[in-house]
């Protein structure tokens, strides 16, 4: 590729011919975290303590000490997040290939079949369905699953109910399909995890996790602004922090959209 | 007989609030045995060894043998006023900013005659009961009642002064999410506060009690993620102003202690949640309750932790938990120094294992949540400073001052 096809892209970005959409929920410590049962051990909730405003404790300056879990926030799952990827190469935030952090995505649209069940679940024709429209989803794209869940209050977005959280997701036999028949990159979600609420139930459990990590894949989840994506031609840039052996990570994911 | 207290109007913007000011805060060291019983609600003088006199005030030498071996001992509170004065011009500033105030010479029954703070109701000649009651400055005066009820008895002007009662203050309760959060708000609501307000941490995760909560009358549901910084001081930006007494029920109990767990995680949650969230607390609402110690019929008055009484001896099945809890006694004298300039009690509430979700495999008897909430009230309205709650509590508390070594051989296990 021509050096001048990327300061073409430079220039596009900003003039607005290429419109940088914002895919990420503020960090902050009312965000909803992934709940577990207590006994298990929890991801550590975001926290922002001031070391100085102005004041006393640095009269110039404003700085905060930030602590939070790794899977907190809007963020990246590496392939080492699952027991099924633990042994690959290359599979941690910090020696995951840069070049992953960058790629197309195809948005698929279930905002309507979300918002009559919460319970919703992706399946292989549905998705045979959408590209009977827009045509098939390429190698090393994402998957973005379009729920509009990312507008909901808190308590209706963790939808926690006594039986565990009701949230929609993939199910097994479309994960094992987007990763081995359409080699997807990465699945994306709106929701708390790239796995449905009750995908605990399903057959293999937190089927999303199971076969992408599994096959060196990423997952992005709590995502927003899905509704501003067209079903193709966006590129996401999710570049996680680099955390030594890390398994995922806060990030801001950002997507490319050409405004025509 | 007394005229109930009114419920406070609304302040006038116009007028400032009238700092708090202490009584005289000197006392020998030898006194200060009055300051223990008055912490813990009991009434305690020196008793002679050797002839069995009691005697007051505090004395290095018995008055009728001259022995020295005078012990703190539970004495009996009955006594007869036999004289009252009135202070109308008091030089101190305390006290010239309550006068009239009203003090009386009791005999007791035990022998010796003290001067005491006198319930309104009290007469001359009348049989009373005597108790020490610690003050504005947190040191312990003798304080008589009369013998029996009285109409509107709580309400009087000079008890009001030694006591924190509920009774149409403004509580803030930390943690709505326990059981013992719940009782406690219901709890405070009966004794007359005008509003508990109840701090609800992650309001989207919902949890048992919910609906009752937030459907009571006089009990209002606020944020409040007390380990989060900006939580704390967010919700004090609301009504920080309107706290008058604080109840911090904060609870985060987990089994073990070091070498079966792996990693600090779980200790972090527990560092987190109660020493930090403390912390956090204090910063956030300490400041203005120090200042209101004295703004009117509701001021300021109290601050109640619930601790486990595992804080004073570490029990190795919850040690790691034991220790946070340590670590907040230890916050909590710090916090009773920084508030006594306000007036403002801190009031440590000592539990055994309670019974809770995360006590579930411990043998009974545990403590029943309902108990702590009445412990709370009960401990407010007496103006205590130290209250063991259930049987667990009082015998640790007793093994821990008879032989501490023993306590803790006997805690492994």
């Amino acid at each position: 590729m021509q050096s001048k096809n990327l300061l073409e892209l430079a220039g596009a970005i900003s003039s607005g011919a290429v419109r940088v959409v914002d895919l990420t929920f503020t960090l902050s410590p009312d965000f909803p975290v992934i709940v577990l049962p207590p006994e298990f051990g929890q991801a550590a909730p975001v926290r922002i303590q001031e070391i100085s405003r102005y004041d006393g404790r640095g009269p110039a300056w404003y700085w905060n000490n930030v602590t939070f879990g790794e899977h907190t926030g809007t963020h990246f799952d590496a392939p080492i997040h699952w027991f099924t990827g633990k042994d690959l190469p290359n599979n941690a935030v910090d020696t995951m290939p840069p070049k992953d952090m960058i790629a197309p995505a195809c948005v698929i649209d279930c905002s309507a079949e979300a918002a009559k069940d919460p319970d919703f679940v992706l399946t292989v024709p549905l998705v045979e369905a959408w590209e009977a429209k827009h045509g098939r989803i390429p190698e090393r794209h994402w998957v973005l699953l379009r729920t509009d869940w990312s507008k909901k209050g808190w308590r209706d977005y963790s939808n926690l109910r006594d039986d565990g959280a009701h949230t929609p997701g993939p199910n097994p036999a479309v994960m094992k399909w987007l990763v081995e028949e359409r080699r997807i990159i990465g699945f994306g979600t709106e929701t708390i995890g790239t796995d449905a609420g009750q995908a605990g139930h399903f057959e293999p459990p937190y089927p999303a996790h199971h076969f992408l990590h599994g096959a060196g894949r990423y997952g992005l989840q709590c995502l927003c602004n899905l509704d501003q994506l067209p079903a193709t031609g966006a590129v996401i840039v999710a570049s996680p922090l680099k955390i030594q052996n890390g398994s995922g990570s806060p990030l801001r994911v950002i997507a490319l959209v050409s405004a025509s | 007989m007394i005229d109930p207290i009114e419920p406070p109007r609304r302040k006038n913007p116009l007028l400032r609030t009238r700092l708090p000011t202490s009584p005289p805060r000197p006392r020998s060291r030898t006194s200060h045995g009055f300051t223990r019983a008055a912490a813990e609600g009991r009434f305690m003088l020196q008793r002679c060894e050797a002839c069995g006199a009691f005697a007051y005030p505090a004395r290095e030498a018995c008055p009728a043998c001259l022995s020295a071996g005078l012990a703190f001992v539970d004495a009996p509170r009955r006594g007869t006023l036999l004289a009252e004065t009135t202070a109308r011009v008091p030089s101190d500033v305390y006290f010239r900013e309550r006068a009239p105030w009203r003090i009386g010479l009791v005999r007791m029954d035990c022998g010796p005659t003290m001067v005491a703070h006198l319930h309104a109701d009290c007469a001359e000649g009348a049989p009373v009961l005597m108790s020490f009651q610690l003050d504005k400055s947190g040191q312990a005066v003798a304080f008589a009642r009369p013998e029996g009820e009285t109409p509107n008895m709580a309400d009087d002007r000079q008890w009001r002064e030694m006591t924190a009662d509920p009774k149409f203050r403004r509580v803030l309760v930390t943690n709505g999410r326990s059981v013992i959060g719940q009782e406690a708000a219901a709890a405070l609501k009966a004794a007359g506060a005008k509003t508990v307000f109840v701090g609800v941490a992650e309001p989207w995760r919902p949890f048992a009690g919910e609906k009752l909560l937030r459907g009571q009358e006089g009990i209002e549901v606020v944020t409040l993620d007390a380990a989060d910084e900006k939580s704390a001081a967010d919700l004090a930006a609301d009504i920080g102003g309107k706290v008058d007494i604080l109840v911090n029920t904060t609870e985060h109990v987990r089994p073990g202690g070091l070498l079966d767990r792996r990693g600090t995680s779980i200790a972090r949650d527990e560092i987190d949640q109660a020493y930090l969230g403390f912390i956090n607390l204090a910063q956030a609402f300490g400041p203005a309750m120090r200042m209101r110690g004295a703004d009117g019929i509701n001021n300021s008055v109290a601050w109640i932790n619930i601790l486990s009484v595992y804080a004073l001896a570490n029990w190795p099945a919850f040690g790691a938990y034991s220790a946070s809890q340590a670590a907040c006694l230890s916050l909590s004298q710090c916090l009773r120094a920084e508030l006594r300039p306000g007036g403002v009690k801190v009031m440590n509430l000592f539990t055994g294992p309670v019974d809770t979700e995360w006590f579930q495999t411990v043998p009974p008897p545990k403590v029943a949540p309902r108990a702590v909430a009445q412990a709370i009230v009960s401990g407010l309205r007496g103006g205590l400073e130290e209250m063991y709650v259930g049987d667990v509590a009082e015998e640790i508390r007793q093994r821990l001052a008879a032989n501490p070594k023993a306590l803790e051989r006997e805690l492994d296990r």
